[in-house]
């Protein structure tokens, strides 16, 4: 039924090639219409095949769906076989919905938010694009570990290569290879997770993994898990491997939208989602999961508090959303984690696509202590961001507040102590929103007359994805409404159910009484309208002109932590000065001086039988055949060397 | 008699070159022999079995020509074939003083690196030994840089000591033989005692480590590459370094199973070392060529760790990685080359820019590097991804370990990247252009064969299982 499986991600390929081949030649608008095209299709495709899938599994009354294609065999030894082929069940077609959906808006937008790039480049930059959504469907769609490796480390690549896109500018090709680097460490986690999957089970594939996790010890399945994790820690930007993801916003901004919605940082998601098995069965892992997310999020939105650029506030809440949808797969809400992956790449999406038209209009300012007012210049911008505003927040009927619901919820039953953390964090979220959405939207405008002259809205095809996104970020939470509310009402938990089946017959079921859970959002929806009116009241009066600088842990936020500078001196410097020391002094005169003093030896030692006469070179000749004679002489008796000698002449 | 080809083709051709008249192209002549070896080993490649061929030579001393081709054999031709035409064609328009002499003297070690993979008798593989390597020599000497002399003492006096290591070793496993005879397979006969395997499996594993190379014996490698013209720094690093791993696992590993493996923690272990140590290294070069040395090295480390495993994926991985490592390093040094003759200067930090400068030069490039770095879908993943989950399955401390390579790998690899092409112009890379045809060509065919072996690694794997399922049996 899914044979046509491979079209979806084929089409980013073929527009990935014809883009990068013919940059030289094709024009402006044949670019964006094949790599925007390429998408689209794709993502035509994925609404077929998720059509297919919820037909089938409408019929098969839920059980899970066995639709593995199989293109070749990847990699074929004696101990194992890599097909190369595609899973398409409920979770993978989520996902291509999104990936390819979003990614249609975004690359949509770009055509206009590109346009002043020279030919050649606008083309590389489709190219790259579609290279990114191509591996991201990889990624998702491919049937075991390895062809998830495959777009992993391609998901790494295209970071790497759109962060550096502008490549003149040093400080963001430092930005580019850092996220690289610290993807790969992740990276080397989840290989050494593959390399031990392949160990003990001698297969890859997730059905034949899934079904024979009870060949598993348990602490098999607890290093797998926690490797697999590390590999997650660095693909979705996860204490202590989170630093590369602010710094990825030196890329154009609708490539931030890219990473941080539809594709990249979600991966660690889907991952863990795709294994919840293997993780249902590892609660120590899974704690760790919970304490490394939930932690994550709070240590990022303190961060996110003082940061005055735009983008980095994005960055930092990414980072944060990030924790808490970790925080949901550490309590087992493995359904509420996707939830709210879905809905985080509604509203962050639409975010960053706004920040970018914010950007676009102030001529690549970013600082948001020189705007304000901009709703007044940028009507659908400003009612777009606010909604995408409201959802991160939480506010209820916003879509982000059905998935942080859920997440929460699940944490409470686990531990009510994550609960009140997670709250903590929450209300920090609506902080700093309203603060960047205050800073940006209301007041008075704050940046150079020249600026405000130029201010206007961004054309249609900018503001069209804003306005489908905001769509989708207001109604998208209702696929998933709790129970509290109403009884089987929550589309997307019967929908994935059959994914998370096994993992659910494990888990103990906890219910909060309706009252209690009516209870908790009241309060905490009351707690963060509060912090968003607080935050509002506070910065609509900023005029700019308090240059107090900050001290304390104002400082200390604003620096982010320091967590750079810590990593620089534990890591990288010292790594630094132990290589220097290899390269000046261990090689030249450890190894190669003691090369060099045998050398000088056997010279000395010739000089002494005065055989030096006939150069350097022969004087090693000679060394060498002498103790070659006197190796033979002392191994053999002279029979046998004359017997030999004999047959010589 | 396909096999006898493939060695005797390039050894007339090279004879041949020498004595061309002044004035006629040398190098469009050896381009076309090396395009006819080509296709010998193509066809032998095809043709499927194993391949044969002897006749009498020394008799009295028991020892025939006996050329045999099984899968490694026949896949080492291949990359020896493949690299030959692929070198001659990126170095058409350099100009060598006395053309007729460096290309005659390329095709004998062309002709000597056909016999090593080939040769089936000891004393034939140490005569191709030498040919191969003797040419090595007076091509650094006399065309190398300005260093050269002492570097090309450096490179002799070691592989000289190799060498004759390897004498000693094959004259004593020669007087062990039952029928007194050089034969592969009366040497695999040959039974030792614990103390005599032991001493002959170290005095064989000093003279292949040195070729390899393996750490600590790597230090005449990047002094070597570096001073030597680099057309010849391809064969070293491409080809000829696989003389020490095919040498591993067509001598060593079958004559001494149990020295073998007693040693391997050891070796392993120190391969490890050599990994991270070079790693380390290549992120402190400045020097695009020492860089691509020191990266080869710790490149090699993992192929040595991994034949010790004694694991058949790892040896599966070691296989395809001798075909890749030889491919890929050799598309670096083409690029590697073709920024010193342009610009003058090979420091990373005196260029910058030339993605503007030299946008085709810095896609093949990223290629390049991004097969450097094992990333996924090109060739150079399957080698790393099979050995280092036979190294994991062997020891999982030692895997992780050798594993933070793959983060140096990129550390370093990305550092060139960012130094060569990105960044902006100055003085030296305003002059770029962008690379000529023939260097294209050469550069495109290697992206393909990265790409393509990347995505089908199959055809590759299978071509040689039969040399690791005999390695296994004979186990």
């Amino acid at each position: 039924m899914s044979k046509i499986a491979f079209l979806v991600p084929l089409f980013p390929l073929l527009g990935f090639l014809i883009n990068g081949l013919g940059r030289q030649r094709l024009s402006k608008s044949a670019v964006g219409m094949i790599g925007s095209g390429m998408i689209f299709l794709s993502f035509l495709t994925a609404c077929f095949l998720f059509g297919q899938v919820y037909g089938a599994a409408s019929v098969s009354g839920g059980a899970p769906i066995n639709s593995v294609v199989t293109l070749f065999d990847f990699i074929k030894t004696e101990a194992f076989t890599i097909p190369f082929a595609f899973q398409v069940d409920q979770l993978s077609v989520l996902f291509l919905l999104i990936i390819t959906g979003i990614g249609f808006l975004i690359h949509l937008y770009s055509t206009a938010y590109m346009k002043d790039e020279a030919p050649h480049h606008f083309a590389r930059y489709f190219a790259y694009l579609n290279l990114f959504v191509f591996s991201m469907l990889l990624l998702v769609m491919g049937s075991n570990y390895v062809i998830m490796f495959i777009g992993w480390e391609g998901v790494g690549l295209c970071s790497y290569l759109l962060i550096g896109y502008w490549f003149k500018n040093g400080d963001y090709n430092y930005a580019a290879k850092k996220a690289f680097i610290m993807n790969r460490i992740g990276d080397l986690g989840f290989l050494l997770a593959v390399f031990w999957l392949i160990f003990k089970l001698g297969t890859v594939n997730y059905t034949d993994v899934f079904a024979n996790v009870a060949q598993l010890s348990a602490f098999d399945i607890t290093a797998i898990t926690t490797l697999l994790f590390v590999g997650a820690m660095g693909k979705s930007a996860q204490i202590p491997l989170y630093t590369w993801l602010p710094d990825a916003m030196a890329g154009p901004t609708p490539v931030s939208a890219l990473i941080h919605a539809a594709t990249m940082v979600t991966a660690g998601i889907y991952m863990i989602a795709r294994s919840n098995i293997l993780y249902t069965m590892a609660p120590g892992t899974q704690t760790l999961v919970a304490i490394v997310g939930l932690a994550t999020a709070i240590f990022a939105a303190t961060i996110a508090l003082k940061q005055n650029d735009i983008k980095k506030v994005l960055a930092y809440s990414t980072v944060s959303q990030l924790g808490y949808m970790f925080l949901g797969l550490g309590v087992g809400a493995y359904t509420g984690a996707v939830f709210h992956v879905m809905t985080h790449a509604f509203f962050k999406a639409l975010l960053f696509l706004g920040a970018g038209s914010v950007i676009h209009a102030m001529h690549h300012e970013q600082d948001i202590r020189k705007m304000g007012n901009l709703k007044k210049y940028m009507p659908i911008t400003h009612i777009t961001f606010l909604l995408a505003c409201l959802a991160i927040a939480g506010i209820p009927p916003f879509s982000g507040f059905f998935s942080k619901d859920e997440i929460l919820v699940a944490a409470y039953s686990s531990n009510p102590l994550f609960y009140y953390i997670g709250v903590g964090g929450a209300l920090m979220t609506a902080f700093y929103m309203f603060r960047l959405y205050t800073l940006t939207f209301l007041g008075q405008f704050r940046g150079t007359h020249d600026q405000e002259h130029h201010l206007h809205e961004s054309p249609s095809a900018m503001t069209t994805p804003l306005i489908v996104l905001a769509v989708l970020s207001v109604l998208g939470g209702f696929i998933g409404i709790p129970a509290v509310f109403a009884e089987n009402k929550h589309w997307l938990q019967q929908f994935l159910s059959p994914i998370f089946a096994e993992s659910t017959k494990l888990a103990e079921a906890h219910h909060l009484s309706h009252t209690q859970e009516y209870l908790m959002m009241g309060v905490v929806t009351a707690l963060i309208i509060a912090v968003i009116v607080f935050a509002v009241n506070s910065y609509k009066k900023y005029t700019g002109n308090d240059a107090t600088e900050e001290t304390g842990v104002g400082k200390i936020l604003l620096n982010k932590w320091y967590v750079d500078e810590l990593y620089n001196s534990i890591i990288v410097n010292p790594l630094h000065n132990l290589a220097g020391l290899f390269k000046n002094v261990v090689e030249k005169s450890g190894i190669d001086g003691a090369v060099n003093g045998v050398g000088k030896l056997v010279q000395y030692g010739s000089r002494q039988l005065r055989l030096i006469q006939s150069g350097q070179v022969a004087s090693y000749v000679l060394i060498m055949i002498l103790s070659m004679v006197i190796f033979f002489i002392v191994w053999f008796n002279d029979l046998t060397i004359m017997r030999f000698i004999n047959k010589i002449f | 008699m396909i096999t006898l080809l493939l060695i005797i083709t390039p050894l007339i051709a090279g004879l041949m070159a020498f004595v061309l008249k002044q004035g006629s192209s040398a190098k469009t002549f050896a381009l076309l022999a090396s395009i006819a070896t080509l296709v010998l080993a193509l066809v032998a490649v095809f043709t499927p079995g194993e391949l044969g061929y002897d006749i009498a030579w020394l008799n009295n001393l028991g020892s025939r020509i006996t050329l045999k081709a099984d899968g490694m054999a026949k896949m080492l031709s291949l990359l020896t074939a493949v690299s030959f035409p692929l070198i001659f064609t990126a170095v058409h328009q350099n100009t060598y003083k006395n053309e007729q002499a460096f290309y005659g003297l390329m095709l004998l070690s062309q002709a000597g690196l056909m016999g090593v993979f080939l040769a089936s008798d000891a004393l034939l593989f140490y005569f191709f030994w030498e040919l191969a390597l003797i040419p090595v020599y007076f091509l650094c000497s006399l065309w190398g840089g300005e260093k050269r002399i002492a570097v090309t003492f450096k490179f002799f006096v070691y592989t000289f000591v190799g060498s004759l290591l390897m004498l000693i070793g094959l004259l004593f496993m020669y007087f062990q033989t039952a029928d007194q005879s050089f034969s592969l397979e009366s040497f695999y006969a040959v039974k030792l005692t614990a103390k005599q395997e032991m001493l002959m499996f170290w005095l064989f594993f000093i003279a292949f480590a040195i070729k390899m190379p393996i750490f600590p014996f790597h230090t005449w490698q990047p002094d070597a590459y570096e001073q030597s013209p680099t057309a010849t720094t391809m064969v070293m690093s491409g080809i000829m370094v696989k003389m020490g791993v095919f040498a591993f696992i067509r001598w060593i590993l079958p004559m001494f199973p149990n020295a073998a493996a007693q040693s391997a923690n050891l070796v392993i272990i120190l391969s490890i070392i050599g990994m991270i140590y070079a790693s380390l290294i290549a992120i402190r070069q400045d020097d695009i060529k020492r860089m691509i040395a020191y990266s080869s090295i710790a490149h090699i480390g993992l192929m040595s760790a991994a034949m010790f495993t004694n694991n058949r994926t790892a040896i599966d991985g070691v296989m395809i990685q001798m075909f890749s490592h030889g491919v890929n390093v050799i598309g670096l040094w083409i690029i590697a080359d073709l920024i010193e003759k342009q610009l003058g200067t090979r420091q990373m930090s005196q260029l910058g820019g030339l993605a503007q400068k030299a946008p085709v030069m810095s896609i093949l490039l990223v290629v390049m590097a991004l097969a450097n770095v094992a990333l996924p879908l090109t060739n150079a993943f399957i080698g790393e991804f099979l050995m280092f989950n036979g190294l994991f399955q062997y020891n999982m401390i030692m895997a992780a370990a050798a594993g933070i390579s793959i983060i140096l790998a990129a550390v370093y690899t990305l550092n060139m990247v960012q130094k060569v092409i990105y960044g902006d112009t100055n003085s030296f890379t305003d002059k770029a252009t962008d690379i000529p045809f023939n260097v294209k060509l050469s550069l495109v065919i290697i992206a393909l064969l990265i790409l393509v072996f990347g995505v089908f690694p199959q055809p590759l794997l299978n071509l040689t299982g039969d040399t690791v399922s005999a390695l296994f049996v004979k186990k």
